[in-house]
């Protein structure tokens, strides 16, 4: 087909360029964009009418002019050439490989932007994942096939954690065949290059595919990136039968990225100048973790996000929890009391858990002493409030129990090592360690036949 | 017809065209080479808007627009009932025989299955002149729901021909009648409806029965009426789907529509992998015999996301017809009203509150006042719908518009609390914000049915409840220890009843579904436990005698250690209670 190619825009604006008595161009198109000294650029068509066209360029609109300008429609949607040669290659946000490797060639060309899932054919996700990390593990298990979002602030180790779980992450015999796809969204160098570190150390390397979009490069890139990573995600886990593991950081740049475009085109803005859509947007993105019927391979999320002012209710933590399955919720206090990971684990939630814990899965009692702990150290926090008011000497015999049950639960349930990885039923004979300080009558979460088999009855109660 | 449009302008779901003359405003549009449903939402001379239900991507200014000549519609028929649909009423199993695990654009399928046949009885004779609404025949959908074919809402007239008794497909002539003005209409297996319009009855009736959801705090302490509406507004993670999940499970409605509305594709594999296996109380039959899913997850197509709200209560408006009760819960409205913002942008209105559209109250006033109990249109039976909305407010703050909004239309208020959910108190519905207008149209419902005194006991609890959290204001300052005995029994007797009572495990296999009669009995041994404990403060008894771990903790138990055809159990234990105060009277 012919490709007519225009000279001179009608606009520009940002990002966003303005071509006018255009023929035959189609929504959602890519745009290839000469600049008057040569140089080529990306875009992707926004809006289209009869004779105009709203062209998004990707690596921004430096050195375009309005009159030399050269302009081709390119007659397809964006689309990203896959093979399993992807695998422990590095590329920007638009899937061009940057570690001086050579572009991937294939026959098989991907829209980034794939069509929804039907949830019909969805697999219910049940199989978990473990991670090594107490907390995690313990009271808001990961599950293959779960989108679950680190909410963290700045300057809280929210890397070391993802890093963490991408190390340890451990998910039973088929290990051969999961890898680790990174997506970064306007993130610093360091941070960069203290994931590299991580996995080389590690050893993964060889199974992760890095999508890196720095702080400094093009904000429109930052948009394209996530669903390019993803685009290789489903590539890897729907047609190559792999599990894959999506660390997606950090999404508060992305919805800022999303913002400075919308107020470009300017759109009516919604809450904070975000736009209206940013909750179906996140959600395109989000939605496409899952597992299919009839498939082997799984996509999981951890998608990583800095609350700004560490403000849970900020629309970007706040849409994504709509949309994800939980989340894990960092926390400032913790954290400068040297307790890591610093999981508060009250607002912290795994949706998922409730199918992939228990008997068949993890252990009989999982269930019920993880709803004990959430229960027991939501007490803490009252007796703790009310301590700060009236004193720890003035306390009841019980809430003084709550207090020492309190502390121990953070110090040795809690903190670990960023290297120790303790397995399934160490963390929870761990649990029953630490709530067996508390006398039996409070345990009002744990069934009869747990309390028998497991809690640790102490001679001194005199309760045998 | 030959009418045809052609596209000028595309962006996103937004397509405007010219050479519209003609067309009717919501008209059912195919739109582009590729055919994609849409819908004209706004016509200013030869030009139209028209709000598209799939991607746009790839379609160009210059292709067509066909008309179809009505507006957007959905099929009703036998078929329904245990399948589920997108937000335009698409088989979804269908969609994915066609173009697989992922929705590809421009597929069109048969909303109802056009092959498959049904054992058809026929309940009328030729000659009988039918009544809008009558009932023509019969036919066992699944083993719990009779469909009931009718006539249309808006035909009648005398049977002129009439097949027998046997299977048929939907699209097969079963009946022709012939009205006063000699118009002769054929009357197949299905009926199509435009969504946007309520369906017709004859009158709208007084609520006087509840819908038993088998869930303590909301039967006893809030409940709704059949007919009646609520909302259940909460953060994320308070437990909205975990509650409408229950309802859709344990609620004493003879259908259930559920509408996942831009949530969470697994939780609708969630449903389906889980409701089939699920037996009714009552029936003993599966739940997917008395269950419609309509699935619009928050990564499908904005558009259809309007449209599935509507899609639904128009399905269940029609089982009404037949004589059910219909609960319909719908998760999210907020995703529902975002839509609306979205597409309200696209269209460059001028927005009112925080981006929403002006005309936000109009239209959630239209969804819930599509609710009722109705003597259906030939005056045949009585059915009812039930709405009942989940409400995402960002930032769990209830000042936002769509929640302010939906409060004034709706009589229920269930509001889930952040600080519940994170002390893992389910269902995390705070008793002090939340409220029900229904009590006094169900109190003699409840009289009969359950207990004379039930309303007292309710109200006695309730103010118990309330008294705590004012004492609890003064503990959080000074501590326990420094209140009178008095108090610090209310305190104890409030634990009981937030412990024992108001908390419910949606997995324990018990406490999962409490029958009223159980409710009742509950709430009752607890509060007589209050009386006799009461008179032991007075002689200065102290706190650590009343509180009697053993029996505090049975009695923290009854909720999933006594199932509900067991409450003898329960009155036995009331016994027990008294005993133990007695004796403990009697020693001092």
């Amino acid at each position: 087909m012919l490709k007519k190619e225009y000279t001179g825009l009608a606009n520009i604006n940002g990002p966003l360029i303005v071509v006018e008595n255009i023929d035959d161009v189609a929504y959602d198109e890519m745009v290839q964009i000469t600049t008057p000294n040569g140089e080529v650029k990306k875009g992707r068509v926004l809006q289209v009418s009869s004779n105009k066209a709203v062209v998004q360029v990707f690596e921004g609109s430096t050195g375009l002019n309005i009159n030399e300008t050269r302009v081709k429609f390119l007659k397809e949607s964006m689309k990203v050439a896959l093979s399993k040669d992807i695998l422990g290659r590095v590329f920007n946000g638009v899937g061009e490989a940057t570690d001086g490797g050579g572009q991937i060639y294939s026959e098989n060309k991907f829209d980034i932007n794939s069509n929804p899932i039907n949830p019909y054919s969805r697999k219910y996700p049940r199989n978990y994942i473990q991670s090594g990390v107490s907390a995690i593990d313990g009271l808001m298990t990961l599950i293959r096939g779960q989108k679950l979002p680190i909410f963290s602030g700045n300057g809280l180790p929210h890397n070391q954690l993802a890093a963490q779980i991408t190390r340890q992450a451990k998910l039973g015999k088929e290990d051969k065949k999961f890898a680790v796809v990174f997506v970064a969204m306007g993130i610093k160098h360091d941070e960069a290059r203290y994931f590299i570190n991580s996995f080389e150390e590690s050893g993964v390397l060889q199974n992760v595919v890095m999508y890196v979009n720095l702080a400094d490069d093009p904000s429109v890139e930052r948009i394209i990136a996530p669903r390019v990573a993803l685009t290789a995600a489903e590539y890897l886990a729907f047609e190559e039968n792999m599990h894959i593991l999506v660390v997606m950081t950090d999404m508060t740049s992305y919805s800022e990225a999303l913002r400075e475009l919308s107020s470009r085109r300017g759109e009516v803005p919604g809450r904070k100048g975000y736009p209206g859509y940013l909750y179906s947007d996140l959600a395109s993105l989000y939605e496409r973790a899952g597992m299919l019927k009839g498939r082997e391979g799984s996509i999981t999320q951890i998608p990583i996000l800095t609350m700004p002012n560490d403000d849970i209710t900020h629309p970007i933590p706040d849409l994504t929890g709509y949309i994800t399955e939980g989340q894990i919720v960092l926390e400032r206090d913790l954290f400068q009391r040297d307790v890591y990971p610093p999981i508060n684990i009250l607002p912290s939630l795994s949706r998922l858990m409730k199918d992939g814990i228990g008997s068949e899965y993890t252990r009989e009692d999982h269930p019920d002493i993880s709803s004990q702990l959430y229960a027991s150290y939501s007490h803490v926090k009252e007796v703790k409030s009310l301590a700060s008011v009236i004193g720890e000497d003035e306390l009841s015999e019980l809430d003084q129990k709550f207090l020492e049950f309190g502390s121990k639960f953070e110090k040795l349930f809690l903190d670990q090592d960023k290297d120790t990885n303790r397995d399934i039923e160490e963390t929870l004979d761990l649990a029953w360690d630490l709530i067996s300080d508390l006398p039996e009558h409070e345990l009002d979460r744990v069934s009869e036949e747990m309390l028998d088999k497991y809690y640790r009855r102490k001679d001194e109660d005199g309760e045998t | 017809m030959t009418k045809q449009g052609r596209i000028t302008f595309i962006n996103g779901p937004v397509v405007k065209a010219e050479n519209m003359t003609g067309y009717i405003m919501r008209e059912l549009v195919y739109v582009g080479e590729i055919k994609l449903v849409g819908e004209i939402i706004e016509l200013d001379r030869d030009q139209a808007t028209i709000q598209v239900y799939e991607e746009t991507s790839g379609m160009k200014p210059g292709e067509p627009v066909f008309s179809t000549g009505h507006p957007l519609s959905v099929q009703l028929g036998p078929g329904i009932i245990g399948n589920i649909f997108d937000g335009i009423q698409r088989p979804l199993p269908f969609l994915e025989k066609k173009s697989g695990s992922f929705i590809k654009r421009g597929v069109k399928v048969n909303s109802l299955n056009p092959e498959k046949e049904w054992e058809l009885k026929i309940k009328v004779e030729k000659g009988d002149y039918l009544k809008s609404g009558q009932l023509i025949a019969e036919i066992d959908e699944t083993s719990v729901i009779v469909h009931k074919i009718m006539v249309p809402p808006d035909k009648e007239g005398e049977v002129i021909e009439l097949v027998p008794d046997g299977r048929y497909s939907i699209e097969h002539i079963i009946a022709k009648i012939k009205d006063k003005e000699d118009n002769i209409y054929e009357i197949k297996l299905y009926q199509e409806w435009p969504i946007r319009k309520a369906r017709p009855y004859e009158d709208r009736l007084e609520l006087s029965e509840p819908l038993l959801t088998g869930q303590r705090v909301l039967d006893t302490f809030f409940p709704i009426a059949k007919g009646g509406t609520a909302a259940i507004p909460g953060g994320f993670g308070a437990g909205k789907t975990m509650t409408q999940h229950q309802l859709a499970k344990w609620s004493d409605a003879d259908l259930i529509i559920y509408i996942g509305c831009g949530e969470r594709g697994n939780e609708m594999t969630d449903v389906l992998e889980e409701f089939p296996e699920l037996t009714d109380p009552e029936t003993g039959k599966s739940m997917m015999e008395r269950t419609v899913l309509i699935a619009n997850t928050s990564n499908m197509p904005v558009s259809a996301r309007e449209a599935s709200i509507y899609t639904g209560i128009t399905l269940g408006e029609y089982y009404r017809d037949m004589g059910y009760n219909i609960a319909i819960m719908a998760d999210s409205t907020s995703r529902w009203a975002e839509a609306l913002r979205e597409i309200s942008g696209r269209l460059e209105e001028m927005p009112a509150e925080e981006g929403f559209p002006a005309y936000l109250p109009t239209r959630l006033a239209e969804f819930y006042e599509r609710a009722g109990y109705v003597k259906t249109l030939a005056g045949e039976s009585e059915g009812s719908i039930t709405l009942i909305g989940a409400v995402s407010p960002p930032g769990a703050d209830f000042s936002e518009p769509v929640t302010q909004n939906t409060k004034r239309f709706v009589r229920c208020f269930w509001a889930l609390d952040k600080s519940l959910a994170a002390s893992r108190h389910f269902p995390a519905i705070n008793w002090l914000d939340s409220y029900s207008e229904y009590l006094n149209e169900l109190e003699p419902w409840f009289k009969k049915n359950v207990n004379q005194e039930w309303l007292d006991l309710r109200n006695s609890a309730m103010s118990l409840l309330k008294e705590e959290s004012r004492l609890q204001d003064i503990v959080k300052l000074v501590g326990e220890d420094v209140l009178p005995d008095n108090q610090r029994l209310i305190l104890e007797i409030a634990r009981l009843i937030k412990i024992g009572f108001l908390q419910q495990s949606a997995f324990d296999n018990i406490d999962k579904y409490s029958d009223i009669n159980k409710q009742y009995w509950i709430l009752k041994v607890i509060l007589h436990l209050y009386d006799q404990a009461q008179p032991l403060v007075k002689k200065n008894v102290p706190i650590s005698q009343l509180k009697n771990n053993k029996l505090f903790n049975k009695l923290l138990r009854l909720k999933n250690t006594v199932p509900n055809e067991e409450i003898d159990k329960i009155k036995d234990f009331k016994n027990e209670i008294s005993d133990f105060y007695q004796h403990l009277a009697d020693n001092y």
